[in-house]
This record gives structure tokens, sequence and C-alpha cells, in this order.
């Protein structure tokens, strides 16, 4: 027994004299890390996909990390998320990054991760599990700044249309209800209809020409991201005055916007979420596997273009992608001390 | 063909040799899953698609087909999370009434003569419908006892493997053995002479609805206590898991031709598919595909047993 406890010992102290006289990130260059994502099928989860590539594999081509794997489960179904977080922690990953399909169905999976020694990060769709780190986005403001916006553009206010995004989602309910917190504080806005546009352009397009033969005169309408320029094709092909669309930081609703700008003088103001959030919650499960200490919550500001901005922004956007920010490690170390 | 291993019995071990096959590959691909630990992870979803599987053989048993599978589980998920935890003797009431609710479809598809297809595909809105009405968002929270039986860890042997053994048992005993059980796959197989014998073709029918509905709020009872809380649309798979499963499992469109254990074997094989193919690194586009390709290639085999079965 007393061998062990030199040992322990030994090894304790060996931890502390490595942390000191290197880099902060050899502790981790046998860690493994994975990411456990719901659904790829937009530009914005596809545009997560690619940054998580970019920095997670250099991170493991360079030796930071051990490994940094990216699963998606064929749909978006909570059993099979469940079932996917359980396959990984069957193959030795260290920690799992999650991207989730429910905020509280997978928490039994995750609670088997975190039993089983793994440390389990989730963002964008968070889980409620108490032993998970969260980096969490405000989406409830990211609904309303878009009222709030409206409101300084039409002093008069007006119609308003929602476009909402997959239903039963609660990112969706989210913004939904930010949306109609600031329509609620601003009486002279009412929401004429509402449809769901899926997060998706040409779901967007079909559902606005649909309900636009019912609506009165709209002069805003109200977004998730990936519906804007849906909305726009659906407003033009109806012969209707182009209301203010908030568009969601994509190529195609950036494009869109940068030719009106051009041609009219079109105004607005595009706002989501950075898909590289994917590369912070990286660098945190890292970071957390690096022995450093993390608050349980973390919060992501989400990301504005305005009237200004757009030309900047559109330039480094890829086509058919969405306007990113990559994290690196110093950065998210900002964001963690940030928080403390 | 020798003697001893007739047609029937390789279809009847066929399900077993894939199963066999399937869980030799994940060993060997992922040696951790070779562990108390390993296999509880791997196999405790299993339960409710285990659950369901067998739900949708007792439909397939009355020569039905039930496509509102995975919306009802679903929704007995709902309730589950929300009234058996609030109060329970309010949820245990809705469960019974959902039991109810599926002899009544039972007896609706009798006696006006629909066809089930028809009949569930429509009720399966209805389910999802209720569903979200119980609960709007995802959320609600496993009922204590459920959690504690779900998460249960024995000695020796993992819980997930008890449970699908006991399941196939207590089915198996109850439809291929007992009297009543020759009965009721009867009615499925040839309703006509069942008919002429005396039996009641639409009590048979409502019982099998019934005990259906009974495994499919097991079913959502289990996935609750895995998953800890619910949503509307939780178990959508299920529809397509559990009539995939019974037939793997040597269960056939014809009616009357069911296998409980094939059933729990087949729903355990496709789950483990799914494993499978995650540890092999495959795309996950591709992962739905190679899950068909291999329920086909079972088929294809099964084809070919009963090809040489006609020819001796």
């Amino acid at each position: 027994m007393n061998f062990t406890k030199v040992t322990v010992a030994g090894a304790a102290l060996a931890c502390l004299l490595s942390s000191v006289a290197v880099p902060a990130f050899a502790d981790t260059a046998d860690k493994k890390i994975a990411l456990s994502n719901n659904y790829a099928g937009n530009s914005w989860r596809q545009a997560m996909l690619t940054s998580w590539e970019t920095v997670a594999g250099k991170a493991s081509a360079d030796g930071v990390v051990a490994a940094a794997d990216a699963f998606t489960t064929a749909e978006n179904q909570v059993t099979e998320q469940a079932a996917q977080i359980q396959n990984l922690i069957l193959q030795g990953y260290d920690a799992i990054v999650i991207n989730a399909a429910s905020p509280e169905g997978l928490n039994g999976a995750v609670k088997e991760a975190c039993d089983a020694g793994l440390v389990v990060v989730s963002f964008d769709g968070i889980v409620t599990e108490p032993c998970a780190w969260r980096i969490a986005v405000d989406f409830h403001q990211m609904g309303k700044i878009q009222v709030e916006y409206l409101a300084e553009r039409l002093p008069d206010g007006g119609n308003l249309l929602e476009i909402r995004g997959l239903a039963g989602v609660f990112v969706d309910d989210e913004i939904s209800g930010g949306i109609h917190e600031g329509v609620a504080e601003n009486a002279k806005f009412s929401i004429e209809g509402s449809v769901h546009g899926d997060w998706a352009q040409d779901v967007a397009q079909k559902a606005v020409a649909g309900i636009l033969p019912s609506l009165s005169d709209i002069k805003g309408v109200v977004t998730q991201g990936g519906d804007g320029y849906g909305a726009s094709q659906a407003f033009k092909a109806a012969g209707r005055d182009m209301p203010i669309i908030v568009m969601g930081n994509r190529h195609d609703e950036l494009s869109w916007w940068k030719e009106q700008k051009d041609a009219n003088g079109y105004e607005t103001m595009s706002v989501s979420i950075a898909p590289g959030v994917s590369t912070l919650a990286f660098w945190v499960a890292q970071q957390i596997l690096d022995g450093k200490d993390v608050p349980k919550d973390l919060t992501v500001p989400f990301l504005s273009i305005t009237q200004d901005t757009l030309e900047a922004s559109l330039e480094t956007t890829q086509a058919g992608g969405v306007a990113n920010v990559e994290y690196s490690q110093e950065e998210a170390q900002g964001v963690i001390a940030g928080a403390m | 063909m020798s003697r001893y291993l007739t047609a029937n019995t390789m279809r009847t071990l066929l399900p077993a040799l894939s199963l066999a096959a399937i869980l030799a590959a994940i060993f060997y691909l992922q040696p951790r899953t070779m562990s108390y630990f390993g296999l509880n992870l791997l196999l405790n979803l299993a339960v409710p698609i285990a659950l369901a599987t067998i739900a949708q053989m007792f439909i397939l048993c009355v020569n039905d087909l039930d496509l509102s599978l995975g919306a009802f589980v679903s929704l007995t998920a709902c309730i589950t999370a929300t009234w058996l935890y609030d109060t329970p003797v309010l949820g245990v009431l809705a469960l019974a009434g959902c039991v109810l609710a599926y002899a009544a479809l039972g007896a609706l598809i009798h006696l006006r003569n629909l066809p089930s297809i028809v009949v569930t595909l429509g009720m399966s809105f209805v389910w999802v419908g209720i569903a979200v009405l119980i609960l709007p968002t995802p959320g609600g929270k496993a009922p204590e006892w459920i959690r504690a039986l779900m998460t249960l860890k024995p000695a020796l042997i993992p819980f997930p493997i008890i449970a699908v053994v006991v399941i196939a048992i207590v089915v198996h005993f109850g439809l291929m053995k007992s009297a009543a059980g020759v009965v009721l796959r009867g009615a499925g197989g040839n309703p006509l002479s069942v008919e002429r014998a005396g039996w009641s073709l639409l009590k048979v029918k409502v019982t099998m609805y019934a005990i259906s509905g009974f495994f499919g709020v097991l079913s959502g009872m289990a996935l609750v206590g895995l998953t800890t809380s619910a949503d509307a649309n939780i178990a959508e798979r299920y529809t397509l898991l559990s009539i995939a499963g019974a037939i793997l499992g040597g269960s056939e469109f014809v009616g009357g031709r069911v296998s409980p254990i094939g059933a729990v074997i087949g729903a355990v094989t496709l789950l483990l598919t799914g494993s499978f193919l995650s540890f092999l690194r495959l795309n996950p586009d591709w992962q739905i595909g190679a899950q068909g390709a291999i329920l086909i290639l079972v088929l294809a085999m099964r084809m070919l047993i009963n090809r040489s079965d006609k020819r001796s």
C-alpha cells in the first residue's frame, strides 16, 4: 500500500511540475475529444462542422489533443443521439462536446458519461444535466433585439411577420419568446402572421408565399436566421413592397442585402450565432481536461452585422456559408476568465 | 440440407446468428464493450425498442400493421414524464386510457373492416397532437421508481440483458405456448377457421390491440426511465424500427407467423447495427443506408432458406 501512496504522490508531483514547466496544453496530449452533433442539414451546421474541423483538427494534428473527431447522427432524434453518446463513451473518449437534440432528453446519457469520468460540454443546443458544462447563447435576447431594432427604424410601428424555426425545438421557442416579449413592450407593433421556416431558405420561401395573400401591409419580418433570403424572394414574387427583413448572417442573405443596398439603399440588420462556437466548446473541453477551473455556465455573444459592417462580413463569408468567428485557445481562455 | 439442419430450424436460428455476428464484430472493433459496463451502455436503449417491437409483433400477428406506434410510444413517454410524475393516479388512469384506446382501435378496424395502415397512420397524428398538448416543449421528469429500475445494476449480468430476456420469455410463453395464444395466433393465420370453431374474431382483435397498447405503454415508460425526460417526438423512429425488428426476427406480413424471441433479437440486432456502424467510423449519411442493407441481407438469406425449403 505504501508503494501505491508513493506512486500517487509522485504522479501528483509530476503533474504539478509539468504544469509549471511547459505550456498549458501539454497535459491533454493523450486526451481524446469527440463532437456529438444532432443535425447537419443546413448551412449553419455545415459551417459549425467545418469550423470544428479547422480548429480542432489542427489542434489534434499539432498534438494538443490526441483526437478530435466529429460525429453527426443520421436523424435528428433524441434516441439516436443518446445511443451515439453511449457509443462515444465506449470508444474511450475523454470528453464529449455536444450540440444536443433536446435540452432534457439526453440527460440520462450525459449522466452515464459523467459517471464514467468523461467531461461533457454542451453548446448551442445545451443540456440541463448539472454535471455537464453549458455554453449558452441568449437566444431570448437575440429575438428581442430584432424588435428593438425595428422599433428604432419604424417609429410608427406596423404589422410584423414572424418566421419561426423548427417546431418543437427549444431554440425556436426561446427566440420566438424574445420576439414576443419585444412586441409586448412596443405596443405599436403587432404580429400579423407566424410561419415555420425551419431555418431553411426554401422552406421559409414556401411558407411565406403561402401566408402572404392573407396578410395586409407588412412593415417588418422578424426571423431566426436562414430564412431571410427565402422571405425576400416570396415578397418579390408576390409583387409586395419589401419590408425590413432581419437577416441571419447567411451568405445568400448578406449578398441579397448588399445587392439591395447598392441598388436602392435598403437597410436592415443581421444577427445570428457564429457557428464557430463549436470551437469555443472544443477549447473549453480541452481546458477542463487540462485541469483548469471552468464555471459550469458560460455565455457566448451573438454576432450582429450592421449596415456599416456588411461589406467586411460578406467578404469573409464563404459562398453557401455563414458569417463566422473561430476561437483560438487564448480567446477561449478569455471567455472563461470573463465568466469567473 | 442435412436432416438436422432443416429449413425451419435455419429460419429460427437466422436472427440469433445475425445477432451473434454483429455482436462479435462489435467486440472485435471495440473490446471495451466486452464488459459489464460496456454491455450496459451498448444495450440499455434496447429495452424500450424491444418492448415496442413486441407491441408491433402483436399487431402483425393479426395480419395488421401499426404505423402509429412511434407516435403512441412518444405519447405514453410524455404522459409518464408529466402526469405519472406529478399525480400518479391521473398518470395511471391516462396510461390505462391509452391501452383502452388501442383496444377500441382494434374493434373499429375489425367492425368496419378498415385497413389498419390507414387507421393507424391517421391515429399517429392524433397521438402526436395529444403529446404536444401534454408536453409542448421538451421536459418533464422520470418517476423515481422507473428511473431506479432502468438504472438498476444487478450483480454479474447487466440489467438490459435480463430485461430483454424476461420480455422475450414472458411473451413467448404467453403467445406461443398457452392455449389462448394458439387461438390469438390462429386468428391471424386463418381467421375463417378460427371463427368457424366458435371464437369471436372481434374479441381476438380487441385483445391483440390491447396487449399491443400495453407494451407500447411499457416502451414509453422504459424510454423515459433512460432519458429522464420526454418530448413529443421522442420515439418517432420506433414505428419503422419496430416493424423492421419484428420482420428481422422472423415475423411475416401474412399474419399468425410471429416469433417473440426473434422479435426481441431483431430489435437488439437493429440497435447494435447502429453502434457497429458508428464504431466503424462510417459517415453518418451512409448509416441509414447501411442499416437498410443489413436488413435486406438478412431478409435475402431468409428467402434463400425458404426457397431451399420448397425445393427439398
